[in-house]
């Protein structure tokens, strides 16, 4: 194994998931709204904002599907001693990453049931930037409307539009991320 | 782990023993996916692998989780028990906190960034930067009703709420008006009905709120949320509106006309007065130098 995979990771494991869990769960709770977050060094091609989410929400009983170019020995080597979570393939990832071009497409995750709508892939997207201005969010945690960049529209109105099942969005880059639930009704800005 | 003993001497209370917060890693993390699923889906009761707490089912194992898995260092939190910071379990889970994770506490509603509740809102309208956690007893609002696990969430999936009406029309037939005066069932962004565990129905407006709003069932293993400016609606009939309804009569102690107020039994021959149930509400009004009709006849005896 690579040295490097051993580094990256929590300095203080307990108080930098607390942080990073607050930035995601106000991202979730407010669709649109950008959180910075700090603590993870994960290897190219991976965000550190990427990094903390992987710590925070992943471990040995959560898959996780890397896509494209994050499919790389470096991250699945970092994953391996910092998370430990199984690799798999992308239908029965409860997490996914990639950029939006190599985790297409989307239909492939799972979106819940009828009866366990929560049973659903969360994907996080990594973009070269974040920009709160584009399309027009509406929708739970959003007092009027919010705007946000989208590498797409149609997309994440029909997984809107299959609620309450669908998939949850992070956006990710450098160190800033964002979130876009099945809730959010998005409209071309 | 998170060295403890490099910690200034005002936490010295602080145990060092435990992982911060209480609840180990991987714990939190399960609890913390399944509360940003909740967030996802609002009003949807997300099943959550609810662990022993060092304290009984019914005195918050819940939300004590729930808290556990959101607090940071600098969080600042809040523990009521209807409405009153000084009660034993809101002592208790607030001395817990103190130790476990050293988090500073306040009685003060504006000051806490995390407010874990029994059975309440706070008074005081919350903020986009605070955190609301509630405990819940029972939280399938369609329990009572159908005693089935398996009947209630095929209910929830098919969207089949009828029973929840017949239940609240057999109210009007019996008592001329629906009689349900807490956990009053609400429905969430028109699809998910949900219960706003046992908080009085005067509350149930102020959940749209700028504030985050989580629920934690310990025995029950579910947690479910309500993301800020969530649509809320209380179930109702258009002849037989929802009204928040509370005593009518003003706080004897700081005279507010507009809280929610607690009856106490004053005495053998049936006096009885009423009195804010949020403790800090009418601390501060008090302090503020409203007076009440109770605190006014006190002053009188004393003179």
């Amino acid at each position: 194994m690579n040295a490097d995979a051993l580094k990256g990771g929590f300095a203080n494991a307990p108080v930098g998931a607390a942080h990073g869990f607050r930035a995601a769960m106000n991202a979730m709770a407010r669709p649109g709204k950008i959180e910075v977050v700090a603590g993870a060094v994960p290897p190219a091609p991976m965000s550190a904002a990427a990094g903390v989410l992987l710590l925070t929400l992943c471990d040995p009983e959560t898959p996780v599907y890397l896509a494209g170019a994050h499919d790389c020995e470096a991250v699945r080597q970092w994953i391996a001693f910092h998370v430990g979570a199984p690799l798999i393939r992308p239908e029965r990832a409860v997490f996914a990453l990639g950029t939006w071009d190599a985790l297409a497409p989307l239909d492939q995750f799972a979106i819940g049931t009828a009866e366990y709508p929560d049973r659903s892939a969360t994907v996080i997207v990594e973009q070269l930037e974040l920009v709160a201005e584009g399309a027009v969010l509406r929708g739970p945690g959003i007092k009027d409307t919010a705007r946000l960049g989208l590498p797409d529209v149609s997309v994440f109105q029909r997984n809107a539009m299959m609620f309450p099942l669908g998939l949850d969005f992070f956006f990710t880059a450098k160190d800033r991320l964002v979130a876009l639930p099945r809730t959010t009704k998005v409209e071309a800005g | 782990m998170l060295d403890l003993s490099a910690k200034s001497p005002e936490n010295a209370a602080e145990m060092s023993e435990y992982n911060f917060a209480y609840l180990d890693e991987q714990t939190k993390r399960m609890i913390r996916r399944a509360i940003l699923k909740g967030l996802a889906i609002p009003g949807y009761q997300v099943p959550f692998a609810s662990r022993e707490m060092p304290m009984p089912y019914g005195w918050g194992t819940g939300g004590v989780q729930v808290s556990a898995a959101t607090l940071t260092p600098e969080d600042t939190l809040k523990v009521i028990d209807q409405g009153a910071d000084d009660t034993t379990n809101a002592v208790s889970i607030r001395k817990f906190f103190e130790k476990t994770a050293g988090v500073a506490t306040t009685e003060e509603t504006s000051d806490a960034s995390l407010i874990q509740t029994r059975h309440r809102i706070p008074e005081t309208e919350l903020s986009e930067d605070q955190i609301l956690v509630y405990q819940v007893p029972i939280p399938e609002p369609l329990r009572f009703l159908e005693p089935s696990e398996v009947e209630t969430r095929k209910m929830h999936s098919l969207e089949e709420y009828g029973l929840m009406h017949v239940k609240l029309y057999e109210d009007i037939a019996k008592h001329g008006a629906i009689a349900t005066a807490y956990a009053y069932p609400v429905k969430v962004e028109g699809r998910y009905v949900m219960d706003p565990s046992p908080i009085p129905k005067f509350d149930n407006p102020k959940m749209e709120m700028a504030a985050i709003q989580l629920f934690g069932a310990g025995r029950e293993q579910r947690i479910y949320a309500l993301p800020p400016y969530t649509k809320v609606v209380s179930l109702d009939f258009d002849d037989y509106p929802f009204e928040a309804s509370k005593a009518d009569h003003a706080c004897d102690m700081c005279g507010a006309e507009e809280s929610y107020l607690d009856e106490v039994i004053m005495d053998d021959a049936g006096n009885r007065m009423f009195v804010c149930s949020d403790t800090d509400y009418c601390a501060g009004r008090r302090a503020a130098g409203h007076v009440g009709a109770q605190a006014v006849a006190d002053r009188e005896i004393g003179q």
